[in-house]
């Protein structure tokens, strides 16, 4: 069936490929730069430990545990719009999946001991668990996603041993979040990530940007294949996004409360930072009142049930959806636990030129494999003509 | 070209056997060295460290140079980028939040050591994905430099600051060479050991001998004889950080 992904492609869909390939090279040859200097080439310091590798990492967990927003009402309640999408949401994790390892990847001094995680498995680390259900959610996925493609294009049902993985990834897709969030949530002197909310407003803004991706990647297909994930698909998705949206944004909001509220300044420094800026680094707010813009407008076009219904403006809130969400998750998150540092200082962070490079090749290569697998999901529905 | 069935099946057992022998080579070899330590060592149920700052003049750093140089702590030169073992911090950076306005003078700018606390609940150690950084028995907070996979989780779960990643090869940045203490690679964090390799053989931290003051007391905590006891007994002290329940054994006299 792989041989499908490489039939009759078109001359834009080979420059497109190309030019993901010329990108992962970049991203691939500074990499080999920061294998052979260190870290030091990023903008990473002995205080803000972690930065845009872990923030991207963060974020596309939660693309990857997205894909349970189309699996869960296909499977448990039998949303058949969802029949035709289903397979995007799969392939779409894998992508998300593979993204999220070669960012742990990146982010390690010592990458060739990786392996020192499962040598020496610990399980009072939440890392250690990291690694275990993120690799087994990848697996799940590719037993799931190549299986149900597969009988597809063989015109056969799905055999039945898949269904019982099919019924585990729904809650495997909850767990890779949530012990992603608790990565963070239980430090201790993070202030700003020590609250139980941290899981949950993962979830929830996973659940608004990966479905808001999957729009987008529906808007693409059918703007350049044959692939019409259909109307209803799209507007079910688009209520799902609506009502994420809402509740993440709802879960940012009482934050704000407790903060400023309680005046203690362990839990106003994090959010001072992000939005207002601490000590005279203001640097980053710029970035997060562009998330509450994005998000304010996502939302307002969603909630909106004409502008929900127009694709035109559907597609510009998942867009706006997809970019804040990058920014609050992606970046803002991580930073925020660690810009005051244990002294109470305040230290500044900016990705450097070859860290950008790296992290661009991570994403060219997570749309290389989507192109891949998307191409071919094209191609044998085409073919079958489900 | 090529390789007949035979042959792979040949090859194929033959590795298959080389790996089956393995326990036994071990055995055979006794791969399992016992460590049979100096009768000079020292030991104790829990090493703890107690800070007389009245005894820690501003300025002085004879203390810092003594640990630096016993474990080839590289001088990078660069804030974002620096490792260090042990060094000051003022008061309130040391204890955030215990600074006021109208504390006294002295302890308000006095300089404070800082330090690995070698908390008995550390949380380095529990998130350490690896057990490259794990606690000894006697309490110790140790690092294991081939064994860390650089993740850095250590560092942001210290509450205390008190570990260092080394950015870049730290190789070059090693001003004098202390031959009795192993160099690090980039990649990997590292931090003060409550110098367990001078204890094997004997000997007080470095930074406790070298201080001319006897600021600094290291000493069985578990032991209500000993100096760091008694010191505490009659002092009023204090720790950092105390509500996250890290339980530190660093105790400051103020």
């Amino acid at each position: 069936m792989i041989e499908k992904a490489f039939r009759d492609m078109s001359r834009n869909y080979l420059l497109w490929l190309l030019s993901l390939l010329v990108l992962i090279g970049i991203g691939f040859g500074f990499y080999l730069v920061q294998l052979n200097q260190g870290l030091t080439i990023t903008g990473m310091s002995r205080d803000v430990t972690w930065g845009i590798y872990i923030g991207q990492f963060t974020f596309f967990v939660g693309v990857a545990a997205s894909a349970v927003m189309v699996v869960l009402p296909y499977y448990l309640h039998n949303v058949k719009e969802f029949g035709r999408i289903t397979v995007l949401g799969e392939f779409l994790a894998i992508g998300a999946v593979i993204m999220c390892m070669l960012f742990i990847l990146a982010d390690m001094g010592m990458p060739m001991r990786v392996l020192n995680m499962f040598v020496h498995a610990t399980p009072t680390s939440p890392m250690f668990w990291d690694a275990v259900v993120l690799s087994g959610y990848l697996l799940l996925n590719i037993i799931i996603g190549w299986n149900v493609l597969e009988s597809e294009y063989r015109g056969i049902p799905t055999p039945k041993w898949v269904k019982p993985f099919i019924y585990i990834s729904i809650p495997w897709a909850v767990s890779i979040h949530t012990v992603t969030a608790f990565l963070y949530s239980g430090l201790p002197g993070r202030d700003f990530w020590l609250t139980a909310l941290v899981a949950p407003k993962f979830l929830a803004g996973a659940f608004a940007t990966g479905p808001a991706l999957l729009i987008l990647l529906c808007f693409i297909l059918r703007k350049f294949s044959n692939f019409d994930a259909g109307r209803a698909a799209i507007q079910k998705l688009a209520l799902i996004v609506a009502y994420a949206l809402s509740i993440t944004i709802f879960m940012v909001a009482v934050e704000f409360f407790t903060a400023f509220y309680s005046q203690v300044p362990g839990h106003m420094y994090g959010l001072q930072f992000l939005f207002m800026g601490l000590y005279g680094h203001a640097g980053f707010a710029p970035v997060m009142w562009m998330f509450t813009i994005l998000a304010a407008a996502a939302l307002y076009l969603l909630i909106n049930r004409k502008t929900r219904e127009n694709d035109t403006t559907l597609f510009i809130a998942c867009m706006f959806v997809f970019i804040a969400m990058l920014l609050e998750k992606g970046v803002g998150f991580t930073l925020a636990g660690l810009v005051v540092n244990p002294f109470g200082r305040v230290a500044a962070y900016a990705p450097t030129m070859p860290e950008m490079f790296i992290t661009i090749g991570i994403w060219a290569v997570g749309a290389f494999i989507i192109s891949l697998f998307y191409k071919l999901v094209v191609t044998v529905k085409e073919t079958s003509g489900i | 070209m090529g390789i007949s069935r035979r042959k792979f099946i040949q090859i194929g057992g033959a590795c298959a056997l080389g790996i089956g022998v393995i326990p036994l080579a071990n055995v055979v070899a006794g791969n399992n060295p016992k460590f049979i330590p100096s009768s000079k060592a020292l030991a104790a149920d829990k090493w703890a460290m107690v800070i007389d700052m009245s005894k820690c003049p501003e300025g002085c750093d004879i203390c810092i140079k003594a640990c630096h140089y016993t474990h080839n702590v590289p001088e990078i030169g660069n804030a974002k980028e620096e490792v260090k073992w042990i060094w000051t911090e003022p008061f309130a950076s040391a204890f955030p939040y215990q600074k006021h306005d109208y504390m006294d003078e002295k302890t308000k700018k006095q300089p404070f050591l800082v330090l690995c606390n070698h908390c008995e609940n550390p949380s380095c150690v529990r998130v350490c994905p690896t057990k490259a950084t794990f606690k000894r028995p006697d309490g110790i907070v140790m690092m294991d430099y081939h064994r860390c996979i650089g993740c850095r989780y250590c560092m942001a779960a210290c509450p205390y600051g008190a570990r260092s990643f080394n950015f870049k090869d730290p190789r070059a940045y090693i001003t004098e060479l202390n031959p009795s203490y192993p160099t690090r690679s980039k990649g990997v964090v590292e931090k003060c050991n409550f110098c367990d390799e001078r204890l094997a053989l004997g000997s007080l931290p470095a930074c406790v001998e070298a201080c001319p003051n006897e600021a600094l007391v290291f000493g069985d905590i578990a032991d209500p004889n000993s100096k760091v006891r008694k010191l505490l007994a009659a002092n009023y002290n204090i720790q950092r950080k105390l509500k996250l329940g890290t339980k530190p054994k660093v105790y400051y006299i103020v």
